[in-house]
């Protein structure tokens, strides 16, 4: 795409998202209810005007474009506030990358109409209670019945997993392999029988995750995603792309964490003119400047800078604690008072982010799974010691 | 704009990996400084065949008019191997000042020589700090000469001429003193990294010539600029080559039966050098991608470039030494080399505290 072509493309976006996304040019509150309707509306506003899945084909449900106009259109579209809902990035981001890469044709374009669209949204079931940092300890059945499979198990921390349409499933398929090799990866529809949803009340008083609870619950082998026993490998690739997802947005503009906005109420407060302040906002600028432009050098490299993408763990190992580091700034800023939202109407959501960034710690692998990844692939040292690994999952000590 | 570096960058970094392997490993460090020799001339004139002192300098001046990215390129893999050149001090420095202050009739006379080597240049710009808001303190150009005292000034030792940036009415003013016939007092400090030796100098009525060029403070901050940016490049190549020197140590040492490298808080150590590696790269390609594009947010870009990677490299210095244990504190391991010039780049442009109030300021210049 020559640049020409590229101003042409962004003026034309430009436009259509003066036209069309009016409503959202300053941040709404809306209810989950409504959040939810109006990501599959503004979905399928784009769709049809052909900017949902710009970089994907047509027969997928995308628009057949450039990666380049995709980024261009994802960088305009930032300067709004155009509702989405975590259903829609894991549709985007996990489940089509999954089909994409290891679904048949059929499979990725059915469900790629579907959800470039806007028509349907999905959840994860990946964690159990006993199998978080180490998924493939998982414990929920598969067990084949002719075409068809019978799952039988408990997953957690399912986002929206009561608003989703649709799920992305990783069971095991033979408890007699070890355990990285018994697992069958499959789409499931949350609207089947024997699918039981319940919130999970967090710490932030919020549900956003849920258990979900799967008792005899049939999954025709058409929506088994690759081979039987490959369930794995189709996880790892879901996995680097949901960590590839918390890489930093367009949004930093309006971000009340953004750290010019806090150099900004530290002015304002005056606490600006302490030392120890103002080498704290500095080196947090660092940080977020360096995730910025790295995010930079990942799009440049398209993927085929191996090197570089040994290194994509760092994003969140680095952003989620920032997030952490700058929202108890926030309330540290108003002092004693800064614990109560009376005095700044801002510090609710300050609160929010500041319980938030634990989960962004743990959650799409813990911290200290991300350092001992990059240590390993970046880096090449030795692989943690794993006695589990060869033993038949049904004989492990357990 | 891309950030990362390109092709021929790649090959120029590699060109001089290679020929630092070969002209200053660690033994011929460690020997210069057993024998007090202030440099590795070897190395510099080999590097002058090459063309590398000529990177900024226009091809009519006999340079090679590379950008300053390459310049940045070349910096990076000096700091891998601490090479024992005065690289910075006469082809970031002095080339940089002379550049952007000097008149087109002093570029042609004194550009060509920095170009072939044939003089070593270095810039005065520090007095006790090497704050650059402060760059002008210590001495006064009255019009004529210069009166004062400049320390520590880098490389000093080995130079025929020397940038002095001076204070004149209270504005900052670079000069030109040729040291063969200015003759002013030079004193050679007893210095924590042993590998660039530093003087202080005295002038008293010392004859200099004014660039003739744009000059003020405006021009100073340039030049701060682009040597912060080139000092991050350097920071960043000590950094990482002590990283691979502890992943590398780690790897083949065992204790309690199994690889050092194999115990989680080793990983993680280098797991959190490797992460602040990265972040302070992209930053650091940012700001060498800015200044060559003279765009206006360059100077956030250059503090945020040199406040990272002046943390990153004490940090992976005394973490080096750290997992190479008792071993990393004797003279025959490498690790003292990245330990003590990891100190002398945290202060030599001004220190941390020093270019927080610059950023900060810049940050709130932006948000006003």
């Amino acid at each position: 795409m020559s640049e020409t072509t590229a101003k042409d493309y962004r003026q034309q976006v430009r436009s259509w998202l003066a036209d069309n996304a009016a409503d959202y040019a300053r941040p709404r509150e809306f209810d989950d209810e409504e959040l939810v309707q109006r990501s599959k509306e503004w979905l399928r506003t784009k769709y049809e005007a052909g900017y949902s899945a710009i970089a994907e084909p047509v027969q997928a449900g995308g628009a057949g474009g450039t990666p380049l106009e995709a980024t261009i259109f994802a960088e305009e579209e930032a300067r709004y506030y155009t509702p989405t809902f975590t259903g829609v990035a894991i549709g985007f981001n996990m489940a089509m990358v999954a089909l994409k890469q290891h679904g048949t044709s059929e499979q990725y374009q059915r469900f790629g109409k579907l959800t470039h669209s806007g028509a349907i949204t999905w959840c994860q079931l990946f964690s159990e209670p006993s199998a978080g940092s180490d998924l493939a300890a998982l414990r929920t059945r598969a067990v084949r019945k002719g075409d068809q499979w019978v799952v039988n198990g408990q997953k957690v921390w399912s986002s929206w997993a009561h608003y989703a349409d649709w799920g992305i499933l990783i069971a095991r398929s033979d408890p007699t392999l070890p355990k990285h090799q018994g697992l069958t990866f499959f789409v499931v529809d949350m609207k089947s029988p024997g699918v039981e949803i319940r919130p999970i009340r967090q710490i932030t008083g919020a549900s956003d995750f849920n258990e979900t609870f799967m008792t005899e619950v049939v999954v025709p082998d058409a929506h088994r995603i690759d081979a039987e026993g490959a369930g794995w490998k189709v996880c790892m690739t879901v996995l680097a792309s949901e960590r590839n997802m918390s890489r930093g947005s367009g949004h930093e503009a309006h971000k009340a964490d953004s750290v010019v906005s806090l150099v900004r109420k530290a002015e304002a407060s005056g606490k600006i003119w302490d030392c120890a302040v103002q080498e704290k906002l500095a080196n947090w600028f660092v940080r977020e400047q360096g995730l910025k432009h790295f995010g930079q050098r990942l799009r440049e490299s398209r993927g085929k800078d191996l090197d570089l993408m040994t290194r994509v763990p760092l994003t969140k190992l680095v952003s989620a604690t920032l997030m952490q580091e700058c929202n108890a700034f926030l309330m540290d800023l108003d002092e004693y008072a800064g614990l109560f939202s009376e005095t700044n109407p801002d510090q609710d959501e300050t609160f929010y982010r500041y319980l938030w960034s634990s989960a962004m710690r743990i959650a799409g692998g813990a911290d200290e799974v991300l350092r001992n990844q990059l240590a390993e692939r970046a880096l090449g040292m030795p692989r943690e010691m794993r006695s589990d690994k060869s033993v038949p999952f049904n004989e492990l000590p357990f | 704009m891309r950030l990362a570096f390109n092709e021929q960058q790649g090959m120029l970094q590699n060109q001089v990996r290679s020929l630092c392997r070969e002209r200053a490993d660690a033994d011929v460090l460690r020997q210069l400084i057993t024998d007090k020799l202030p440099w590795s001339e070897a190395l510099w004139k080999t590097m002058a065949e090459l063309g590398f002192q000529a990177a900024r300098i226009p091809e009519e001046l006999g340079g090679v008019s590379l950008g300053i990215k390459d310049l940045c390129a070349i910096a990076e893999e000096l700091g891998r191997a601490v090479a024992p050149v005065p690289f910075f001090s006469s082809s970031c420095m002095a080339t940089e000042a002379i550049s952007l202050a000097g008149s087109a009739e002093q570029q042609q006379r004194w550009l060509p020589k920095l170009a072939s080597a044939e003089k070593v240049a270095t810039l005065a710009h520090a007095n006790i700090s090497g704050d650059p808001e402060r760059a002008a303190s210590g001495v006064i150009f009255d019009g004529h000469t210069l009166n004062g005292q400049k320390s520590p000034v880098p490389d000093l030792v080995l130079c025929d001429w020397l940038l002095v940036i001076a204070s004149s009415r209270d504005q900052p003013v670079i000069t030109f003193v040729n040291l063969a016939q200015a003759r002013p007092e030079v004193a050679s400090l007893n210095g924590f990294d042993e590998l660039r030796q530093h003087c202080s100098v005295t002038f008293e009525d010392t004859p200099c010539e004014v660039l003739e060029g744009p000059q003020g403070a405006e021009v100073v901050k340039e030049l701060f600029c682009r040597m912060a940016v080139v000092a991050a490049f350097e920071q960043l190549g000590g950094a990482e080559a002590a990283m691979l020197m502890a992943r590398d140590y780690t790897m083949e040492r065992y204790v309690f039966g199994r690889q050092l490298a194999s115990y989680q808080a080793v990983k993680h150590k280098l797991a959190n050098i490797l992460s602040m590696i990265e972040i302070n790269r992209s930053n650091a390609l940012y700001a060498a991608s800015r200044l060559e594009q003279d765009a206006d947010d360059r100077f956030i870009a250059a503090a945020t470039a040199r406040l990272g990677a002046t943390a990153l490299y004490e940090h992976a210095a005394r973490e080096n030494l750290q997992l190479h244990g008792g071993i990393g504190f004797t003279w025959e391991a490498n690790c003292h080399f990245h330990y003590r010039r990891a100190r002398l780049l945290s202060q030599h442009l001004g220190g941390p505290s020093v270019w927080q109030r610059i950023l900060i300021d810049e940050l709130r210049r932006r948000t006003a």
